[in-house]
C-alpha cells in the first residue's frame, strides 16, 4: 500500500460543519443511519422499567470500578501476568507507540492487522507504523474502507456511515482495480478475499479491548465480523491497546455492561462474537498468539479523572448511543468535529485527550437537548458535562489548580467585566431601579449590530416602560 | 518513576479521602427477566439463532453423525475439520469408516503453522463441539482447548457445532456460576451467535464477513 496521505484536522469547526450541512448526499447517508440505529435500540429495549434499572446497574458498577481504580488496575496487572500476558504502561500515545514498535523490532514483524480499535487511533498507529516501514492494515470492515480512501472514522461502531454503496463501490474499483458492483454483499465478499490473506500473513495482531476482568485477568472483545478474532488468534503476536478506565473488578458485572453495549448500539441482544482472551497459546495448543501484549494508556484520562464531576466521562463502554441520537451529530456527520471521537461523548472526552484550547467548540456543538444523557446506558450526565466545559473553556485557570489543560481558551475581558456588571445591577435593588429607568427611557440608543446573535435575528431592545412601572400605573388608573 | 508509577500515582492522588463505592450488583436484574421454562429454553435459543441466519436441526446422540453426512452431501461439502481427540469427533470418524459415501474427513491434528496454508485455502468446514449454549442471546459458548484448536470455530466457511440440549442454560449470568469461570478462565472462551455478520456498508446486512458464512448447529436432544 502507498504512503497514505494525512489529513489535517485541526482545523475550524465551524467551517467543517457549514460544509457537511450543504452536502445533501452526506445529510442522507447520516439521517438514514441513524434514525435506523435509534429504532432498533428502542427496540431491544422494549420494557421501559428493565432498561432504566439496567442502566442504573451500568452506572453503579463503572462508578464503583472507578472508585478502586488503581487498585483494579494492579489487580488486573497481576492477573494478567500471572495468566501470562505482558503488561505495558503509557501515559502517552507517544509512548504507546513507543511500546507497539519495540514489540514489532523484536520479532522483525513487517505486517500488522488490526482489528477495530479506537484506542488506536488516538495513537495514530497505522502512521507511525507506517513511518517505521510497517504495515498496519483496517480489518473491520468499514475501518478498512475509511482507511483505503485516506478518511478518518466518523462514528466509533460505525466507521464509514458517512458513505453510501455507490460511494464503496467507486472506492473499490479505484483503489483495488474491481469491478463495481453496488451490491453489499460484493462488496464484502471482496473486503474478506483481501484481508483473510492479510489475517494469513501478519506478523502482529492489533486489537482494542471492550472489558478487561480484573478479577480474572481477562479481555473481553466484543465484535460481529469475526476480524477481531483472526486479529487476536491468527498471528503470532496479539497486542490489545485499551484506556486505563475499561477495567471493571467482576466477571459478572460484564453481564449487564454487555447487554447494554450491544442493545444500546446496534439494538443486538448480543453481538456474533464475545471473545474472552485470559491467556496466550499454552503447551500443546495447536493455535493462539505465542505472545498476548496490553497496553494500558492514560492519554488524559487521568485528568478528568482528577475531577469527580467529569470523572463521570470515564464511565463510558463506547456504545455511540450518543451519536445516534445527537440532533448536531446527524446533521453535521462525524468528520466535522475532526477528531478521533465525534459526537457528544466525543465533545466531553476529547478536550482531556487533546487539551479544551485545540476543540473549545466541541462542548458547544450541542443544543443541550438532553438526549444523549437520556439515552446513555451508563448514565453520564453528558449535558451537564458540556455545560461545564463550557464554563471551563472562560474559566482562567488558578494559578497551580488548573482543572484541565488549554483552559480559559474562550475568556474574554469584555465579555467577563459585562456580566460582572449584570451581576452588580441585579444584585442592588438602586443600581437596578436606575438601569431601569434609564434602559427603558434611552432604549433609542442600544446597538442594533451584536455580532453573530444579530446575523440572522433581530437586536434585542428594552421595553418602553418596565413591568413594574406599566403594573404601578395600571393599579394607578383601576382605582 | 515509571509510567506506571506516574499513572497510578495521579489516579491515587485524586481518590485521597474518598471510599471505594459499595457492590450493590443486584443479580436479579441480569437473572429474572432472562429465565425460560425447560420446555421454552431450546424454542427461546432457536427462534434467536435463525433470526441471524443460523441453520438448526434437533437430532440424538446416536443419529447426528448419519445426519451430518446428509448435511454435507446436500452442501456439497466434500472435506470436514474435526477434533479426532474429542469424543465427538472418534464417533464421527468410527461412524463414517462404514460409509464409502461420507465426505474425506481432515483431522487438525498438528500446530497451525504446520498448515496454515491448507487450513485457510482447502478447508471448506469443521464440526466443532461446544460447552452450553445461552438461551437469552441465542448463543454458544465454545472453550478451545488443545484438542479442539481456536481457529476451527473461524476460518472454515461453514461451522457445524454440536449442542446438548441439556447444557442450554437461561443468561450468561448462570452460564458463568455453573462453568465456574470465576475459579479460572480457559485460555480462550467464546459465545458465538450466529454466521460472522457485518452491517457497515448502508446498513446493509451482510453476511460472511470474516469468519464463518454459515453456522449449523445440531442440537442432540438429551434432557
Amino acid at each position: 500500500m502507498s504512503q497514505p496521505a494525512r489529513i489535517p484536522l485541526r482545523d475550524e469547526f465551524n467551517s467543517r460543519a457549514r460544509d457537511a450541512l450543504g452536502d445533501a448526499q452526506l445529510r442522507r447517508n447520516f439521517r438514514g443511519a441513524m434514525d435506523s440505529l435509534m429504532e432498533k435500540r428502542a427496540a431491544a429495549f422494549s420494557d421501559a422499567d428493565e432498561r432504566e434499572r439496567l442502566r442504573t446497574l451500568g452506572n453503579h458498577i463503572r462508578a464503583r470500578a472507578l472508585s478502586r481504580l488503581p487498585d483494579l488496575l494492579e489487580q488486573l496487572e497481576s492477573n494478567l501476568t500471572a495468566n501470562g500476558i505482558q503488561v505495558h504502561w503509557a501515559e502517552t500515545t507517544e509512548q504507546a507507540n513507543r511500546i507497539v514498535l519495540d514489540i514489532a523490532e523484536r520479532r522483525q514483524a513487517r505486517q500488522v492487522i488490526k482489528g477495530k480499535s479506537m484506542v488506536s487511533e488516538e495513537m495514530d498507529m497505522n502512521h507511525v507504523l507506517a513511518d517505521h516501514g510497517i504495515e498496519c492494515l483496517e480489518s473491520d470492515m468499514g475501518e478498512y474502507i475509511i482507511q483505503l480512501d485516506h478518511e478518518k472514522p466518523s462514528h466509533i461502531i460505525m466507521p464509514a456511515i458517512h458513505k453510501n454503496a455507490d460511494q464503496v463501490a467507486r472506492l473499490f474499483e479505484r483503489e483495488l482495480g474491481e469491478p463495481y458492483t453496488r451490491d453489499v454483499n460484493e462488496l464484502i465478499q471482496t473486503g474478506r478475499r483481501i484481508l483473510r490473506q492479510k489475517f494469513f500473513d501478519a506478523d502482529i495482531g492489533v486489537s482494542g479491548v471492550n472489558f478487561a476482568v480484573a478479577e480474572t485477568g481477562t479481555l473481553v472483545l466484543v465484535e460481529n465480523e469475526g476480524n477481531g478474532r483472526m486479529s487476536t488468534t491468527v498471528p503470532k503476536v496479539h497486542i490489545a491497546v485499551t484506556g486505563i478506565e475499561k477495567v471493571v473488578a467482576h466477571l459478572r458485572d460484564v453481564v449487564p455492561l454487555l447487554s447494554l453495549l450491544t442493545r444500546s448500539a446496534l439494538g443486538q441482544p448480543i453481538t456474533t462474537y464475545i471473545n474472552m482472551i485470559s491467556r496466550p497459546r499454552q503447551a500443546g495448543e495447536r493455535d493462539g498468539p505465542e505472545e498476548v501484549h496490553l497496553v494500558l494508556l492514560d492519554n488524559g484520562r487521568s485528568q478528568a479523572f482528577a475531577d469527580g464531576e467529569l470523572r463521570q466521562t470515564l464511565n463510558c463502554i463506547r456504545c455511540g448511543a450518543c451519536m445516534n441520537h445527537c440532533p448536531v451529530y446527524t446533521r453535521v456527520g462525524g468528520h466535522t468535529y475532526g477528531e478521533v471521537y465525534p459526537g457528544p461523548i466525543g465533545a466531553i472526552i476529547t478536550p482531556h485527550l487533546v487539551g479544551l484550547d485545540k476543540v473549545p467548540d466541541h462542548p458547544s456543538a450541542s443544543s443541550l437537548c438532553g438526549a444523549c444523557g437520556e439515552v446513555c446506558p451508563v448514565r453520564i450526565p453528558i449535558p451537564s458535562l458540556l455545560r461545564r466545559l463550557r464554563e471551563e473553556n472562560v474559566s482562567r485557570p488558578d494559578p497551580g489548580h488548573a482543572v484541565m489543560r488549554g483552559q480559559g481558551s474562550k475568556y474574554s475581558a469584555l465579555e467577563s467585566t459585562v456580566w460582572k456588571l449584570w451581576r452588580t445591577l441585579y444584585t442592588r435593588p438602586l443600581l437596578y431601579r436606575l438601569f431601569r429607568f434609564f434602559a427603558t427611557r434611552l432604549r433609542a440608543l442600544t446597538p442594533s449590530r451584536l455580532g453573530p446573535w444579530t446575523e440572522h435575528r433581530g437586536a434585542p431592545k428594552p421595553a418602553a416602560r418596565s413591568l413594574h412601572e406599566l403594573a404601578r400605573k395600571h393599579l394607578e388608573q383601576s382605582r | 518513576m515509571s509510567a506506571k508509577a506516574r499513572i497510578l500515582d495521579k489516579l491515587r492522588h485524586s481518590l485521597a479521602g474518598t471510599e471505594a463505592l459499595p457492590d450493590d450488583f443486584d443479580e436479579t436484574l441480569v437473572t429474572e427477566p432472562w429465565r425460560y421454562p425447560p420446555e421454552q429454553r431450546m424454542a427461546r435459543l432457536r427462534e434467536l439463532m435463525e433470526a441471524v441466519r443460523t441453520e438448526i436441526h434437533l437430532t440424538d446422540q446416536t443419529r447426528w453423525p448419519a445426519l451430518l453426512a446428509d448435511l454435507l452431501a446436500k452442501k456439497q461439502l466434500t472435506r470436514l475439520l474435526i477434533a479426532p481427540r474429542t469424543d465427538h469427533g472418534r464417533q464421527l470418524s468410527e461412524h463414517w469408516q462404514h460409509r464409502s459415501d461420507a465426505p474425506a474427513l481432515h483431522a487438525y491434528d498438528r500446530p497451525v503453522e504446520e498448515w496454515k496454508h491448507e487450513l485457510f485455502h482447502d478447508t471448506p468446514a469443521s464440526l466443532t463441539g461446544t460447552v452450553g449454549a445461552i438461551a437469552a442471546t441465542g448463543s454458544l459458548i465454545l472453550c478451545p482447548d488443545r484438542h479442539e484448536p481456536r481457529l476451527m470455530s473461524l476460518v472454515p466457511p461453514v461451522h457445524f457445532a454440536l449442542l446438548r440440549a441439556s447444557t442450554i442454560h437461561d443468561n450468561l449470568y448462570e452460564a458463568q456460576r455453573a462453568l465456574n469461570w470465576r475459579a479460572g478462565m480457559p485460555t480462550n472462551a467464546l459465545l458465538i451467535s450466529g454466521p460472522s455478520k457485518t452491517a457497515d456498508i448502508e446498513q446493509v446486512l451482510a453476511y460472511g464477513a470474516h469468519g464463518p458464512k454459515d453456522l449449523v448447529v445440531l442440537i442432540l436432544e438429551d434432557a
